[in-house]
């Protein structure tokens, strides 16, 4: 009965289960094939502590920033008065800036706000302000500008669906009940789009934290991101312990795993509304 | 009655107006800084254009990420429809296995999945490990599967498989046929759907190809952005433009069913 799905099962066993397992088995393996938890007790003393810190502040502060201004664009274009084409533009373009990442993403922010960026010598030269003074591109902040190029998207494509959610008939009811604006979004509102919020936040986590190449590209290995040190670990032939890169993977995976197990039943909650 | 036309919100106006502000001056400066002339750094010039199309290298790349993708679409279509079509038909109860199954590639990054890859092929034959179509288009087709998954299940629900399938094989028709020939018809818009998904995503991917040393586009991409800003320029909104017209093509095969384009690709 369940045969004919067996080449899916078997492909996601060789890809998927495969690699991902050997990254756990080897992270608690030494160089002599032997078991140890060092690697991983390791992952609690710089420069890798620092890393995850880093790594995840810069997921943290995105995920806030970009979940919060997605959430109001989203509304924004979703408003009643909001001509409809600005939704399907909006919509359109956010499809496109969430799958637009990595490389080119990084280059052009180094055209706008670079050294030589046109943003940069526009202040430089019409209104002699120094932007590099005070900004740097390769810096925390600079990747935390570039990623929320695509978090902001991603939140809009999510919390849409939410926002239609929230029923227009439930804003004529609070009104009529005597409801303001406020205590319609402090009883109704929020309470409803909550789950969805937090789930969306989880997924917004996830994506910045898993990303490699914006910040390869932006920094050359200025902020010690995990996935940038695990690359360079892979890059330099400084390979003298495979296992140490392979304990920061398992350490990925574990957050990761860990805004998976908190997003589940979050989103069968979001769903309750959903009908 | 009153007539009172419709006006946007001020605050509302505001938001879209910085967002816009925000999204689109990345994309003007990338522009202006394709058109500057190489020697002259002033305005205007397509020499940035001209480095990139005569640039044999910019061929190949793109054709290998072309090729790749074109791969990754295969094999995840020939993976996902036969297996979505049997769980809609047969065991609706696994349907949930597999859509969790089809999530985990979320749960491990690029970066992991690629060590971990490069670890557990270390030793397989080189047709496998040292051919983009091997290895890379194996992992691609990973990355493709909660887009490819989610886009024939959605498909897949709504049309009536039974009925289809019962027709199908009432006229006489064998399970090949009834696959390719009804079936496939009715997914055509979800299958195409999951297929410029996967497309956007391997044309951007970088972290995989980059670690496991093949020159795909994005590498190029990133060789030439270190030595040549205003061709990385041009580059750029080159790559920028495959991504539109994936989402764009999207957008019309999903208009009839009022889908919305789908979320997050190459990191």
């Amino acid at each position: 009965m369940w045969l004919p799905t067996l080449p899916f099962f078997a492909y996601t066993l060789l890809f998927l289960f495969l690699p991902a397992g050997s990254v756990i088995i080897g992270a608690f393996k030494n160089t002599h094939g032997a078991w140890t938890i060092s690697n991983v007790t390791n992952l609690s003393h710089e420069p890798y502590l620092q890393a995850y810190k880093e790594s995840i502040e810069v997921s943290g502060v995105t995920a806030l920033a970009g979940g919060a201004i997605g959430l109001l664009v989203a509304y924004a274009m979703i408003r009643e008065h909001t001509p409809r084409w600005i939704r399907s533009v909006i919509t359109t373009f956010s499809g496109v800036a969430a799958n637009f990442g990595g490389i080119p993403l990084a280059f052009a922010w180094i055209a706008t706000l670079g050294t030589l960026g046109i943003v940069t010598t526009f202040l430089r030269n019409q209104l002699h302000f120094e932007l590099t003074n005070h900004f740097q591109l390769f810096t925390k902040t600079g990747v935390e500008v570039v990623y929320l190029y695509f978090q902001i998207p991603l939140m809009i494509l999510v919390i849409a669906p939410a926002l239609d959610g929230l029923k227009r008939e439930w804003r004529e009811a609070s009104s009529n009940l005597g409801a303001s604006s406020f205590q319609y979004w402090r009883y109704v509102g929020v309470p409803v789009l909550m789950p969805s919020m937090l789930g969306a936040l989880i997924l917004l986590f996830g994506n910045a934290f898993a990303a490699y190449a914006t910040a390869y590209a932006l920094t050359s290995g200025t902020v010690p991101l995990v996935p940038l040190l695990i690359g360079a670990y892979y890059q330099g032939n400084v390979l003298d312990n495979p296992h140490l890169a392979q304990a920061m993977a398992f350490g990925m995976f574990a957050v990761l795993a860990l805004m998976m197990l908190l997003y589940i039943p979050l989103q069968r909650r979001a769903a309750r509304w959903a009908k | 009655m009153r007539i009172r036309r419709p006006r946007i919100s001020l605050s509302a106006f505001v938001w879209l107006v910085l967002a816009a502000a925000y999204f689109l001056i990345p994309l003007v400066a990338t522009l202006l800084f394709s058109i500057r002339s190489i020697k002259t750094n002033a305005c205007c010039s397509a020499a940035a254009y001209g480095f990139v199309f005569h640039n044999g290298d910019f061929w190949h790349t793109l054709r290998v990420s072309g090729v790749l993708a074109l791969e990754t679409i295969v094999i995840s279509l020939l993976l996902f429809v036969p297996t979505v079509y049997w769980v809609h038909l047969k065991v609706p109860r696994l349907r949930p296995l597999i859509g969790f199954l089809a999530l985990i590639p979320f749960v491990v990054p690029p970066i992991v999945m690629v060590v971990g890859l490069l670890k557990v092929y270390k030793n397989a034959p080189s047709w496998f490990y040292d051919r983009p179509n091997g290895i890379l288009a194996a992992a691609y087709v990973i990355l493709a599967f909660p887009y490819m998954f989610f886009a024939l299940d959605a498909g897949f629900r709504a049309i009536d498989v039974h009925t289809l399938t019962e027709a199908s094989q009432s006229l006489g028709a064998n399970w090949l046929t009834t696959l390719a020939r009804v079936i496939l018809p009715n997914i055509r818009a979800a299958a195409l759907a999951g297929s410029f998904l996967a497309l956007a995503i391997v044309m951007g991917e970088f972290t995989i190809a980059n670690l496991a040393q093949f020159h795909t586009f994005p590498i190029f991409l990133q060789n030439v952005n270190e030595t040549q800003p205003y061709g990385a320029a041009a580059l750029t909104l080159i790559s920028f433009g495959i991504t539109w017209g994936a989402m764009l093509s999207l957008l019309f095969i999903g208009r009839s069913r009022g889908r919305q384009p789908q979320i997050a690709g190459a990191r």
